[in-house]
């Protein structure tokens, strides 16, 4: 067990994390934790309808109801002169974008579309008043399944979408393509349903909004993984409110796995409510509303093909897939299925001709958006699932076929066929010792014994890659996203040597205040305990983007190193000038300046910062105080690789998939606290195990939402898992000064694939070549019999 | 209507007139000012809530405030007896958190369960806390967490 540990070799150990102890106490205070004087709570009525034209709203039983302020339909949004839109972030060319307003004006569009708001007294009778409002609806069909959507005949979510098509998208070359599989020996062909997915962070959204009339200006404490993002959302297209007076709060967060990323309607609800009525207001959701709200995730169905040589050679590879978006546009929701999608075709391949092709689809359901991988999940199990169905159509072992393919360690960087460079990478490193600790060797004749005696074990792999640190600002901006994708930091350094560091990103059960502070211990040789790390107030931080896409490290972390080597730089000339040396003749280390070879005449940290606080004697141009701010965007994205392999038993009688053993080998580059990694990969196997066994979201014909709640809809319960075996190799990033990748969602974006491979591989002798996710008892049966 | 209620909270005594249909959770919550016992679901699915009523575990999303009369209840902030519940330290040593938001129920389920078998097996521990949902680590770190503070109880 780690004990916390000072200076320079902090970085890379165990240190407990710091955020801890509140949380383990209940002290912690997230949104709904927080109340304030005067405050009203805001409850939101949601269309029973998946499609329905209101003709008719009659409040007049809700208002008159003991205990109820008002309630609003979006014609008192309308009529306050905000903008009150719920924009889209990323344009994609010809993309059809549809009018999304806080509040549904005449149709409703899935089920849990708002429809009016109630402000009361208290919880209960907010509640009680949604009861009382009378919605006249007239009906029409529906639509969930995003092919078929794209039919003639289907229900429009918008008349101006015809067959439902938000946009039209391609990637890599469809004519190479095309030869490759021409002169294709093998084909290797798969029709893929990726399951929809409730992202279920265990923190339902809420929002605490305190709107202050007199100075105009707004408090908005909420669940967010961004505040910065949602300020300038909220300034530009909610409520029209000058951005610098708005101040969003991150306080605790209890998880996100994306979902909190997204700019949704109701937190910007509640401030206008607090607007409109010049006291605080507070909207929690209820699970069911989180269920009914919160973006989605996945939602796949696809064709993808192999095109494989009389060598085992993967020589193309084509994809054609129909995305749900949901009902409207979600914030980055047309970035996921398309550059956080069809780049990441080539897998750990070196693919010489790639297409795939992208309908983002509109449908009667929740907008769908990124969910934990976001894009990457479907790639990888797309191309895995295709590289062992490509062992079986060749009669390679996937091992094997693997290993003939993998982009070899000595050509990097690599440029793929579908835009991205890879940076570094070492694929078969990872493979080899992956399949050392799982026994891949003696496995096959395990399986082969067990088989005799009518038990079915089956191996999978998974051999991934991903691109996240998102991102390089041009090239996201290149690809159509209205963000930059920079991180900023500001290391404080106070007159006693005690330091403060704030970052734009914005963490929800990362670990940040322990990882930041490792990072900038090791830089400034200072205690780790005398460093605070402050994230998540937009009030406080300069501009940052948030927390998602595996970045917090990449580029929050690499924010964080740059402007501590500022602040070095600026300690070393003004310790040069108290030394009377030479800048180039000190040395830093531990904390402390000294002349090469006089380490006894030192000025340290602390010591210096004093005088730079103090400014009685500083190098001539030199300004007082000791702080630097750093704005890092960083050069390319970073790619996270390795190897997972999961081992099942099928059961023959009932169907029943045992996950017996799940081993994961990533390569993250360095890494600045294992058991935090650990954490993260632990937390994204298993939800990615939740979807490859367990979890979908279910809507029937008519686009009602059938797995509504915790009861309906499978998230993993602790004996639904094994425990995990993890390892790692380190390749560093080559292009960031930590040499971090991300890790927050390879255990989610790996491990799909990996189960399901190792059922498949269990289900051979049954001639089953593919089972969709997920992977069901029922469905496991029906295959088997 | 209010209903008089006497009841027991962490060692002090609290005399309140709720409304019948108040739950315990929101009791906690917004009368007593006990944040840390949290609401995470509206089906008794997540075991957020969890609260020790009479010793034993129980979802406080799932018990009305006057169902409490006359009982004592201890919620997480009760736990720590000037130093950390070995439960508590067990979750910090080993890293059976990320996001916060399930542990404090979830480290109350923990406490039930060693209070009725001491020395539970993985299997023990992981079919005992199926009431408490965690989507963050994966429950890996939250066995091995019971573990520890089970060697610790028991040691």
């Amino acid at each position: 067990m780690a004990g916390e540990s000072n200076g320079a070799g902090v970085f890379g150990s165990s240190i407990r994390r710091r955020e801890d102890p509140e949380l383990i106490t209940g002290r912690a205070k997230y949104t709904d934790d927080l109340q304030l004087p005067n405050m009203a709570y805001c409850t939101i009525l949601r269309s029973d309808y998946a499609h329905a034209k209101i003709n008719s709203i009659d409040a007049s039983a809700a208002e008159a109801l003991d205990g109820v302020i008002a309630v609003y339909t979006a014609s008192d949004i309308a009529d306050s002169g905000v903008p009150g839109g719920i924009p889209v972030g990323w344009l994609l060319p010809d993309m059809v974008i549809p009018e999304h307003f806080m509040l549904a004006k005449d149709t409703t569009r899935y089920v849990g579309d708002g429809v009016a708001i109630v402000v009361a007294d208290d919880l209960y009778t907010a509640h009680d008043a949604l009861e009382l409002i009378y919605v006249d609806y007239d009906p029409r069909d529906g639509v969930a399944d995003p092919k078929k959507a794209t039919e003639d005949g289907a229900p429009l979510v918008h008349d101006e979408a015809p067959n439902n098509i938000a946009f039209d998208w391609e990637i890599g070359d469809k004519e190479s393509t095309d030869a490759a599989f021409a002169n294709a020996a093998h084909v290797a062909s798969l029709d893929i349903v990726n399951n929809r997915l409730i992202p279920n962070a265990m923190e339902p959204r809420a929002a605490l909004a305190d709107y202050n009339s007199i100075t105009g200006e707004l408090v908005l404490y909420m669940t967010t993984q961004n505040p910065h993002i949602h300020r300038l959302l909220i300034s530009l297209a909610s409520l029209g409110l000058p951005e610098h007076k708005i101040r969003v709060i991150a306080p605790e967060v209890g998880g996100g796995f994306g979902s909190k990323i997204h700019h949704y309607a109701d937190e910007a609800i509640a401030a206008w409510a607090s607007m409109q009525l010049g006291r605080p207001v507070k909207w929690t959701a209820t699970r069911t509303e989180t269920y009914l709200t919160d973006a989605h995730g996945r939602d796949h169905v696809t064709h993808a093909e192999m095109a494989v040589d009389a060598n085992g050679k993967f020589i193309g590879l084509r994809v054609d897939t129909y995305a749900a978006m949901g009902a409207y546009l979600s914030t980055f929701a047309p970035a996921v299925p398309t550059y956080l999608y069809g780049t990441l075709m080539s897998g750990e391949y070196d693919l010489p001709a790639i297409h795939c092709h992208v309908y983002g689809v509109f449908t009667h359901t929740v907008p769908v958006d990124a969910y934990r991988g976001a894009g990457r999940p479907e790639a990888t199990f797309v191309v895995e699932r295709l590289v062992d169905e490509a062992a079986r159509v060749t009669g390679l072992d996937p091992a094997e076929i693997r290993r003939r393919n993998f982009v070899a360690p000595d050509n990097f960087p690599f440029q793929t066929q579908v835009a991205l460079a890879y940076d570094s990478g070492n694929y078969e490193g990872a493979l080899d010792k992956a399949l050392e600790e799982i026994g891949y060797a003696d496995f096959r004749s395990e399986q082969a014994a067990a088989r005799e005696q009518g038990r079915y074990l089956g191996i999978g792999l998974s051999t991934y890659i991903e691109a996240c640190g998102l991102a390089p600002s041009a090239v996201v901006g290149s690809l159509g996203a209205q963000a930059g994708q920079w991180e900023s930091a500001v290391v404080r350094v106070h007159a006693t040597g005690k330091v403060t560091v704030y970052s734009g990103c914005s963490g929800h059960g990362q670990g940040h205040e322990t990882t930041y502070a490792q990072i900038v211990a090791s830089a400034l040789g200072v205690p780790y305990e005398d460093i605070d790390v402050i994230e998540g107030d937009s009030g406080v931080m300069p501009h940052g983007w948030g927390t998602y896409g595996s970045r917090s490290a990449a580029t929050g972390g690499s924010a964080i190193a740059s402007a501590a080597e500022k602040v070095v730089d600026k300690a070393r000339t003004i310790a040069a000038h108290l030394l009377e040396a030479a800048e180039e003749d000190l040395e830093f280390e531990d904390g402390s300046f000294f002349v090469k070879g006089s380490p006894d005449q030192a000025q340290s940290l602390p010591d210096v910062a004093l005088q730079a606080y103090l400014a009685h004697n500083l190098p001539k141009g030199i300004e007082p105080a000791l702080e630097a701010t750093s704005f890092y965007d960083p050069e390319n994205f970073v790619f996270p690789f390795g190897t997972h392999i999961a081992v099942v038993e099928v059961c023959a009688n009932t169907g029943n998939v045992e996950l017996q053993r799940y081993l994961a080998v990533d390569d993250v580059g360095n890494v600045i606290n294992p058991m935090i990694v650990d954490g993260q990969v632990h937390g994204g196997i298993a939800q990615g195990v939740g979807q490859s066994l367990y979890e979908t979201a279910v809507y029937d014909e008519g686009a009602n939402l059938l797995s509504g709640t915790m009861l309906d809809y499978a998230v993993p319960k602790a004996h639904f898992l094994p425990s995990f075996e993890t390892d790692r190799t380190v390749t560093p990033c080559p292009h960031n000064p930590l040499g971090v990748k991300g890790v927050g969602e390879a255990g989610t974006i790996a491990s799909p694939a990996a189960v399901v491979n190792a059922v498949v591989d269990a289900l051979s002798p049954f001639g089953v070549n593919h089972i969709d996710m997920p992977v069901t008892s029922e469905k496991v049966w029906n295959a088997m019999n | 209507m209010g209903i008089s209620i006497e009841l027991e909270v962490n060692g002090a005594g609290v005399s309140k007139e709720v409304e019948p249909r108040l739950l315990l959770a929101h009791l906690l919550r917004e009368e007593l000012g006990l944040t840390g016992t949290k609401i995470g679901c509206d089906t008794s699915q997540c075991g957020s809530c969890t609260i020790l009523l009479d010793g034993q575990a129980v979802k406080s999303c799932t018990v009305l405030a006057v169902q409490a009369d006359g009982s004592e209840i201890t919620t997480i902030e009760g736990l720590a007896n000037g130093e950390y519940h070995p439960v508590q330290q067990a979750f910090w040593d080993n890293h059976g958190l990320q996001c916060g938001f399930c542990t404090p129920g979830m480290i109350i389920s923990c406490v039930d369960l060693l209070s009725t078998n001491p020395q539970p097996s993985e299997d023990e521990i992981r079919h005992g806390l199926e009431g408490n949902l965690c989507r963050c680590t994966g429950y890996h770190n939250i066995v091995r967490a019971v573990q520890d503070a089970a060697e610790t109880m028991n040691g």
